[in-house]
C-alpha cells in the first residue's frame, strides 16, 4: 500500500520537477512545479472535441490505459513492505498490462484515420515490440541473481546474501530501467515530447486529437508511469531492510533525482535520428543479456 | 453401450444428409452434431467422474477381435473439449455464412459441404481417441479428404482447386512420414499402435523414431517450414471451415505429437531441445511473416503458426523439464502448452470467423480497401477485438493465462540452472516475449486498419451488421475465453491432472497450492482492472454531460481535403517494421523502372508482394527442377508405336545384361 500512495505522491511533483530543470538548464524563468498540475485542472474543466472519424475505441483508450496503469502500480513494493499484490511472476502480469495500455493507444491513433497518426502508432508498436524482450531479460537476470519471481521478494532479497556483486546489478539495472521508462513515455533519446513538426513525433502524434477530460487522463497516466519506474528504480539502490522514515525521505530525492536527470538529458542532447532508433533498443537487449553473462560468470557457470 | 450404438449410428446417418430434402439438410445436421457432443462429453465426464483412468468403448467387433476401439484418457479428453466447442460454434455460424451461397450452389454440392464437415468433425474425434495405428491412419486419412472437400467449397475458382490439391499433396507426404514410423513399431513389437510405442522405445533408440512422427505430426499442425499449405489453404476455405482448420484441426498434429511424447524414455532432453529450438523458430517467424499479409485470412494463418510455436514451446520446455528431474518446468511447461490449444482453439476461431463476416459484408479480404468496418459493424469490431486482444497475450484473457503458465515455468527453473539450461531458458524468454511484442504490432495492424478509422475503398462502404444467428453463436466463445482468462484457478486442476497423467510428473502440492494462489491474485487484478475501467468510463460520461462536447474534422494537418484513401495503410504500418526485417522476409516489387532516356514515359504498374521465403526455396523450386527435368524426359514420349517397341526391347536388353553379370 505505501508504495502505491508513495508513487502517486511522487507523480505530482515528477513533471514539474522536469520542466523546472529543463528551465533552469536553459535560463529561462519558466513555469513552477505545479504548473502541469494545474494545466490538468485546465484541462478537466474544458469541453470536448471529438473527429467525425473516430469512434468507441478512440474514447475508452485514455481510460483503459490509465486504469491498466493503475493496476500495475498496484505490483510494486516499497521497502520491506509487500506491494498491494505480490505473487511469483507479478513482473510478467506488469509488462502485459503496460502493453494492453499501449495496445489501445496504438488502435486509437488509428481511430481517427489521420496519416500522421498512423505513423506514430506505427513506430510505437514497433519501438514497444523491441522494447519487449529487454524489460523480460533484465528480469531474468534478478530472478536467477536472488531466486525469486516476484518484484516483493525479488527486491527484499536484492541486498542481502552477502553478496558483493550487486552493485554490478544496481548499476546495470538503473541504466535500463531508466531506458525503458523513456521508451515507454516517449521520451529522449527515442522520442522528444517538445517537437513541433508531427513529421518527427511519435507518442505526441498519436494523442494529437484528444481535448480536455481524456486528454487529462493521458498526461496523468504519463506522470504516473514516469513515478512507477522511478518507483523500480529506488527499489534496486537502496536496501528494503533500512529505516522507514529514512526510506521515504530517499524514495523522494531518487524520484527527484531521477526527474532532474530526464530534465537534464532532455536539456543537453538531441534526439536519436528516426531510423537508428531500432538499433538504438536493441542495443538495450544486448546490455540485458551482459547482465545475463556477468551472473552465468559470477555463479562459476561460465568460465 | 447405448452411446456406444449411438455413435456408430451417427456414422451411419451421416449418408442421410444426401437424401434429406434441402430445408432441413442443416438442422439435420447440426442434430448429428449435437447428439454426438452428448455422446462424448458424457464418456469425458465419466472419464472424470469414475477413477480417471481410461474409459474405453468398443465400436465395432468382429470375431474374436474388435477392430474399432475408442479410447479416452485425459488428454483425449481435453482434445475432445477443444473439437467440441468450436466445431459447434463453426457449424452455428455457417448457417448464416452460407446463406449467400444459397442461390448459386446446387443442393448437392450443399450436401458434400455439410458430409464431409461432419466428417471432419467425426475423425478429429477419433483421431483423439483410436489407439491402433491402422485406424488411426484411416481416420487420419479421412481427417484430410473431409477438409480437402470443405476447402475447395468455391471450386469454380481455380485457384482454390490448385491451392486444395497442393494441401492434400502435402497432407500425403506427412501421412508417409507417420505410417512409416507405424510400420517400424509394428516391425519390432508386432503391434502398430499406440500402446505399442512404449515397448519400441525401450528396446530401441527413441529419437529417430520420434523425430519421424514429428516430421508428420509437423506437416499438420504448421511447424515452419513445413507449414506451406496452411497459408494457402485457410484463406481458400470458407469461414467456418478456415476457423476450425486453424483453431482444431491443425492441433492433430500436435496430439500426435504429444501422443508419441508421452512413451518416450530416453533422449528426453535432445527431443525437448529439438521441439523448442524449432517452435521458438515458428513462433517468430510465424507472426514476422503475418505482420506483412495483407489479406486479413492469410494474416491470421500466418498467426496460426506463430500460436503453434508458442505450444510447442510449452511442450519443448516439458520434454527439457523431464529430460532434466525437474517437475516444475515440467508440469508448468506441458500445462501451459496444452492450455494454449484451448485457448488458441477459442480465439482463432473467433477471429476466422468475424474476418469471414467481414468478407461477407464486403466481398474483400483485403485490408488496404478496408477501413472503418467497426461504425458499421459494431458487434462484429467488438468480437474481433476480443479475439485479438486474447491473442496477444493480453490480461485479463485467455492467452494470458497460458503464456504466463509457460513463463513461469521458465522463471521458476532459472535459479540452480546449469549453463546449457540457462541459455535455453533465457532464450526461450527472448523469443516468448519477442512473439508477444510482435504479435501486438500484427494485431494493432489488423484491428486497427480494418476496423477503424475511414473506408478506404467503397467496398467498405455501404455495408451493414451481421444477422443474429452469426453474432450469437460466437458469445460462447467469448464467454468461455473471459472464464478461462477471469477464473484460471479452475483450470489449473484439470490440467495438472492431465499431465501426472500423459507424462507421470506432479508438482509437489504446496506448490500446486502456491501457483493457484498466484492465478487467483491475477483475476483479481482482473476483476479489479474491470471494476475501476467500468466506474471511469462511467464518471467520464457523467464529467462531460456536464461539458461541451462537439464533433470536429480529425485535426487538419495532413488530412484536410484529402480521400481517405491517403490514410496510413497496412502496408505504410508495417514500412518500419518492414525495413528492419528485410534480411528475413523478403518483399516482391514488380515494376519497370524509368530509364533516363525515356522522355515521354508511358502508363506503368507497381506491386509489391510479401514472399514466403520456405515456400519459394523448399516447395516451388525443387517442383520447379522436377517439373523441368520431367518435361525434358517426356521427349521419348513420340507417340509411334515402333519406338515405345523399341523403348521395351532396350529394357529387356538391359535385364539380361545385368543378369547375365549377375549384378540383379
Amino acid at each position: 500500500m505505501a508504495g502505491f500512495v508513495l508513487i502517486v505522491i511522487a507523480a505530482f511533483f515528477f513533471p514539474g520537477i522536469i520542466l523546472r530543470s529543463k528551465s533552469i538548464a536553459s535560463g529561462r524563468k519558466g513555469p513552477g512545479v505545479f504548473q502541469p498540475l494545474k494545466d490538468l485542472t485546465v484541462l478537466f474543466h474544458k469541453g470536448s472535441v471529438f473527429s467525425h472519424a473516430t469512434g468507441m475505441i478512440f474514447r475508452i483508450a485514455p481510460s483503459l490505459t490509465l486504469i491498466t496503469i493503475i493496476c500495475a502500480m498496484m505490483l510494486l513494493p516499497f521497502a520491506e513492505q509487500k506491494a498491494l499484490f505480490a505473487f511469483e511472476g507479478d513482473f510478467i502480469l506488469f509488462s502485459y498490462l503496460l502493453a494492453l495500455g499501449k495496445f489501445f493507444t496504438v488502435i486509437a491513433a488509428l481511430d481517427t484515420g489521420s496519416s500522421f497518426e498512423g505513423m506514430g502508432a506505427s513506430r510505437e508498436a514497433l519501438f514497444l515490440l523491441l522494447a519487449e524482450p529487454v524489460f523480460f531479460i533484465l528480469l531474468a537476470t534478478f530472478a536467477m541473481f536472488t531466486g525469486y519471481t516476484s518484484f516483493s521478494v525479488i527486491f527484499n532479497h536484492f541486498f542481502v546474501t552477502g553478496n558483493d556483486y550487486v552493485l554490478i546489478y544496481s548499476i546495470i539495472g538503473i541504466y535500463l530501467f531508466v531506458q525503458i521508462a523513456m521508451i515507454e513515455n516517449s521520451r529522449l533519446p527515442v522520442d522528444d515530447p517538445k517537437t513541433h513538426l508531427e513529421l518527427t513525433m511519435i507518442h505526441e502524434v498519436m494523442i494529437l486529437d484528444y481535448s480536455g477530460f481524456d486528454k487529462a487522463l493521458i498526461h496523468i497516466g504519463t506522470y504516473l508511469k514516469f513515478a512507477m519506474f522511478g518507483s523500480l528504480i529506488y527499489n534496486i539502490i537502496v536496501p528494503a531492510g533500512w529505516n522507514v522514515i529514512l526510506q521515504t525521505g530517499l524514495f523522494l530525492a531518487v524520484q527527484t533525482l531521477f526527474a532532474i536527470v530526464i530534465g537534464l538529458t532532455e536539456s543537453f542532447r538531441a534526439r536519436n535520428k528516426m531510423n537508428k532508433n531500432p538499433k538504438f533498443i536493441l542495443t538495450l537487449s544486448a546490455v540485458a543479456l551482459v547482465a545475463f553473462m556477468v551472473i552465468l560468470i559470477l555463479t562459476d557457470k561460465l568460465v | 453401450m447405448l452411446s456406444a450404438i449411438l455413435f456408430l449410428a451417427i456414422l451411419f446417418l451421416s449418408l442421410l444428409i444426401f437424401f434429406v430434402p434441402g430445408k432441413v439438410k442443416y438442422f439435420f445436421t447440426l442434430a448429428l452434431i449435437v447428439i454426438g457432443i452428448v455422446v462424448t462429453t458424457l464418456w469425458s465426464s465419466e472419464l472424470i467422474a469414475g477413477d480417471g483412468q481410461e474409459v474405453e468403448r468398443t465400436l465395432l467387433s468382429a470375431g474374436s477381435g474388435s477392430i474399432l476401439v475408442l479410447t479416452i484418457d485425459r488428454l483425449s479428453a481435453l482434445f475432445v473439449l477443444v473439437i467440441n466447442i468450436t466445431v459447434l460454434t463453426g457449424f452455428l455460424y455457417a448457417r448464416g455464412y452460407l446463406a449467400r451461397y444459397l442461390q448459386t450452389k446446387s443442393s448437392l454440392s450443399f450436401s458434400i459441404h455439410y458430409f464431409s464437415y461432419l466428417w471432419l468433425w467425426l475423425s478429429m474425434l477419433m483421431v483423439v481417441m483410436v489407439r491402433d495405428g491402422l485406424s488411426f491412419l484411416i481416420v487420419w486419412e479421412i481427417m484430410a479428404l473431409s477438409s480437402f472437400f470443405l476447402v475447395i467449397f468455391q471450386a469454380e475458382e481455380r485457384t482454390i482447386l490448385k491451392t486444395g490439391i497442393n494441401y492434400l499433396i502435402q497432407m500425403h507426404v506427412g501421412m508417409f512420414f507417420i505410417m512409416t514410423g507405424f510400420l517400424l513399431v509394428g516391425r519390432d513389437t508386432g503391434i502398430m499402435s499406440f500402446n505399442a510405442l512404449t515397448e519400441y522405445f525401450s528396446s530401441n533408440p527413441n529419437f529417430p523414431l520420434f523425430l519421424l512422427f514429428f516430421i508428420g505430426f509437423a506437416i499438420k499442425a504448421g511447424f515452419i517450414p513445413l507449414h506451406t499449405w496452411l497459408p494457402e489453404a485457410h484463406p481458400s476455405a470458407p469461414s467456418h471451415v478456415s476457423g476450425v482448420m486453424s483453431g482444431v484441426m491443425i492441433k492433430m498434429g500436435i496430439y500426435g505429437i504429444v501422443r508419441v511424447l508421452m512413451a518416450m524414455q530416453s533422449d528426453l532432453l535432445l527431443t525437448g531441445t529439438v521441439i523448442l529450438a524449432v517452435s521458438l523458430f515458428t513462433g517468430v517467424m510465424g507472426i514476422m511473416m503475418a505482420i506483412v499479409q495483407h489479406d486479413l485470412k492469410r494474416l491470421l494463418a500466418y498467426s496460426s503458426i506463430e500460436n503453434i510455436g508458442i505450444i510447442g514451446t510449452g511442450i519443448g520446455l516439458g520434454m527439457i523439464g523431464l529430460g532434466l528431474d525437474n517437475p516444475v518446468l515440467a508440469v508448468l511447461g506441458f500445462a501451459g502448452g496444452l492450455l494454449h490449444v484451448l485457448n488458441h482453439s477459442l480465439f482463432k476461431s473467433l477471429l476466422f470467423f468475424n474476418a469471414g463476416s467481414v468478407y461477407l459484408a464486403t466481398h474483400t479480404r483485403n485490408m488496404e480497401e478496408l477501413g472503418g468496418v467497426m461504425k458499421r459493424m459494431p458487434y462484429t469490431a467488438l468480437l474481433f477485438l476480443t479475439g485479438s486482444l486474447a491473442i496477444c497475450g493480453m490480461p485479463p484473457f485467455n492467452g494470458f493465462i497460458s503464456e504466463y503458465f509457460i513463463y513461469m515455468g521458465l522463471f521458476r527453473s532459472l535459479a540452480g540452472a546449469t549453463l546449457t539450461h540457462s541459455i535455453v531458458i533465457v532464450a526461450s524468454v527472448v523469443g516468448l516475449s519477442l512473439i508477444g511484442g510482435l504479435a501486438i504490432f500484427c494485431f494493432t495492424k489488423a484491428f486497427g486498419i480494418v476496423f477503424l478509422g475511414e473506408p478506404r475503398s467503397q467496398k467498405a462502404v455501404n455495408i451493414s451488421e451481421m444477422g443474429r444467428t452469426m453474432i450469437l453463436p460466437q458469445l460462447l466463445t467469448v464467454l468461455l475465453i473471459m472464464i478461462i482468462g477471469l477464473g484460471s484457478p479452475l483450470v489449473v486442476r484439470p490440467m495438472f491432472e492431465m499431465v501426472a497423467q500423459s507424462f507421470g510428473v506432479t508438482m509437489p502440492t504446496m506448490e500446486t497450492g502456491s501457483f493457484m494462489s498466484n492465478l487467483s491474485q491475477i483475476s483479481i487484478i482482473g476483476g479489479l482492472f474491470v471494476l475501476m475501467l467500468t466506474l471511469l468510463l462511467v464518471y467520464r460520461r457523467l464529467h462531460l454531460k456536464r461539458r461541451q462536447v462537439e464533433a470536429g474534422p480529425t485535426w487538419g494537418c495532413g488530412y484536410t481535403a484529402a480521400t481517405p484513401r491517403m490514410q496510413y495503410t497496412a502496408t505504410s504500418f508495417a514500412y518500419n517494421y518492414n525495413h528492419i526485417a528485410k534480411p528475413l522476409l523478403q518483399n516482391l516489387k514488380i515494376m519497370d523502372e524509368i530509364r533516363e532516356d525515356d522522355l515521354f514515359p508511358s502508363r506503368r504498374t507497381f506491386e509489391s508482394h510479401s514472399d514466403d521465403l520456405f515456400r519459394r526455396y523448399l516447395i516451388d523450386r525443387p517442383v520447379d527442377w522436377v517439373s523441368g527435368l520431367l518435361k525434358k524426359i517426356a521427349v521419348m514420349q513420340t507417340g509411334r508405336i515402333q519406338q515405345y517397341i523399341l523403348y521395351a526391347f532396350l529394357f529387356m536388353l538391359l535385364v539380361l545384361l545385368l543378369s547375365f553379370l549377375k549384378i540383379i
